[in-house]
């Protein structure tokens, strides 16, 4: 019971990360219709550049411990949401109007891209985060249940981020017509929304996400290397799709349920099951629901 | 021949037109889906712009909103050309587009797309609560229903809010593209009345319908367009009486 306990804690952890990377496949999804591949990508220089930032700041951590982290994460999302923008400037508005295959073929490129650029510029071997940001102490729950520091402030900090978000989209003038957007391109313009600048906010906001999400999972696993994205990465976009790609609660929920489910069949099964289960969780919802969870209407616009 | 003799009644009063099309054609790949259209809409006017399936009226609209790029002519709104202007800032221009089909967004709130519909006017907290308010009092129903998705609206529902959306921005030309389509009679005439309303605070209008009889009627000037091309203009009345228009749009004879 408590090793279950213990897992589904853990698995609600990992879960709340797969959850901050799928946002941003939701999102521009949601606005271009195009499953970008290379967010994976972004996602895994976030927690390079956390580890280069750090390193940099080591004064800083050397000073302040883990709290250099809260400039870490913003400079890293700054970098990666400048990432993103210029990945759309580059890669994909240029395709814009030329079918759905050119951009998807794009976005595969980009992915391959940046992979190779972080395996050249840090090397294959896995990198450590320096030991002064980790929290190495542990709350005690209940019994023996206990969960470490650092996966607080993991969690804290990917549904904060969560919560900003999802406000941001629901109650303001801009995240409006980001949802018009996702609805209706020519409708859009015929408010006055530039939509160009609403896909450039979205190629922000979602790969700035994304990039907190790597200093996040850096963090918590302590060490990673270069196939995190497509590792990690292709989790969270299977977690989008599991709560309807285009619906950003979706994605939200879609998250939280592959990291339970993963790990409780962690503690049934063994975790060497954990990415037959993901896969196998992501056939049968589309079997039960072919649009996700939650995304039947954006689906249906397909 | 009739476009020969009459004369658009535009309301010339030294200022320039509300609206100016001039020989445009337009293109979508390789369909000429405008061949060389002229029209005017002079400021205040009430314009119909009729014609069969696919004659090209929506894309007109589309032209005039700067959706579709021009291959030639030009468009003019009230002495400016919209050459070179991306169809997100002919908006701010004081064009208004009440797409075909509605085209309201259904999964946002009906306040929700009223405020998409005055997104031009920024974060204007007081002149959007004021515009909001003349669209509740055209259409009590969206009222009652604001908070509701629009997507579960009645077709009439829809309507009233795609021409309330559309008015949200407060401008001074409104394109209506076949506003009273698929609605049941009653309704019909409500939407008529309430676009009759709408101009009498002085916005002009430039109306495409099927329903040619009733847009007639409420207008001043009538365009004819077939496959492309302006066959009939001339003064709404005139038109009504032409023996062609009653034939082929009035349904008589
Ligand atoms: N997106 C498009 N791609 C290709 N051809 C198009 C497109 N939209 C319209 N057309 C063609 O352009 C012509 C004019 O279409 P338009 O929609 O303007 O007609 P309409 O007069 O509004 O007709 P309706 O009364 O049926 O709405 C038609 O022949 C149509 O097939
Ligand atoms: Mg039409």
């Amino acid at each position: 019971m408590e090793l279950l306990a213990q897992n589904l804690l853990n698995g609600l952890t990992i879960g709340s990360f797969y959850a901050l990377v799928a946002l941003g496949y939701t999102m521009v999804y949601g606005v271009l219709k195009l499953i970008n591949f290379a967010h994976g990508g972004l996602f895994m220089w976030g927690a390079y550049l956390g580890w280069t930032f750090l390193t940099i700041l080591g004064f800083l951590v050397a000073r302040t411990g883990p709290f250099a982290l809260v400039p870490v994460v913003i400079l890293v999302m700054i970098t990666v949401g400048l990432m993103g923008v210029l990945l759309e400037r580059i890669a994909y508005r240029p395709l814009r109007g030329t079918g759905r295959l050119p951009p998807v073929i794009s976005a595969l490129g980009a992915a391959f891209i940046l992979e190779s650029a972080a395996r050249n510029l840090y090397g294959a071997s896995y990198q450590v985060y320096p030991t002064g940001v980790d929290l190495s102490g542990r709350f005690n729950l209940v019994g023996n249940l206990t969960v470490s520091y650092t996966q607080v402030l993991a969690v804290v900090a990917s549904l904060l981020l969560m919560a900003l978000l999802y406000i941001y989209v629901n109650y303001t003038r801009t995240g409006t017509a980001m949802r018009a957007v996702s609805l209706d391109h020519d409708t859009s313009r015929l408010m006055g929304i530039d939509v160009n600048r609403i896909i450039g906010i979205v190629f922000f906001i979602g790969p700035a996400l994304g990039g907190a999400a790597g200093v996040l999972v850096a963090l918590h696993y302590g060490s990673f290397n270069f196939t995190l994205g497509w590792t990690f990465g292709l989790k969270a976009f299977i977690a989008a799709i599991l709560g309807g790609i285009g619906n950003i609660p979706g994605a939200m929920l879609g998250g939280l349920l592959l990291g339970g489910v993963e790990s409780l069949g962690a503690v049934y099964l063994g975790s060497q099951w954990k990415d037959v289960i993901a896969y196998a969780l992501l056939a049968l919802i589309l079997i039960v629901r072919p649009t996700g969870i939650l995304g039947e209407r954006v689906a249906e616009k397909l | 021949m009739i476009a020969d003799t009459m004369q658009p009644a535009a309301a010339q009063t030294g200022a320039a037109p509300m609206l100016e099309v001039n020989n445009v054609h337009a293109y979508y790949g390789h369909v000429h889906a405008l061949k060389g259209i002229s029209l005017t809409v002079g400021q205040g006017e009430v314009v119909a712009l009729i014609g069969a399936n696919g004659a090209g009226k929506s894309t007109t609209l589309r032209a005039v909103s700067g959706l579709l790029k021009l291959r030639e002519g030009e468009i003019k709104i009230a002495g400016k050309s919209i050459a070179g202007v991306p169809a997100h800032d002919v908006v701010y221009m004081g064009v208004s587009h009440s797409p075909e089909g509605r085209k309201i967004f259904p999964t946002l709130t009906v306040n929700e797309n009223l405020n998409m519909g005055a997104y031009s006017l920024g974060g204007a907290k007081a002149k959007i609560e004021g515009h909001r308010d003349r669209v509740f009092a055209l259409f009590p129903r969206l009222r009652e229903r604001r908070s509701q998705l629009a997507g579960t609206l009645s077709g009439g529902e829809q309507q009233m809010l795609a021409i309330g959306r559309a008015l949200m921005n407060d401008p001074r030309l409104l394109l209506l593209d076949e506003p009273s389509l698929g609605l049941a009679p009653l309704l019909v005439k409500t939407i008529f009345d309430t676009v009759r309303e709408i101009n009498k605070t002085g916005v002009s209008i430039l109306l495409v319908e099927q329903n040619a009889r009733a847009a007639l009627r409420l207008a001043t000037t009538g365009y004819v367009l077939e496959t492309g091309n302006i066959v009939l203009s001339g003064p709404a009345s005139s038109l009504l009486a032409d023996e062609r228009v009653r034939k082929a749009y009035l349904g008589e004879g």
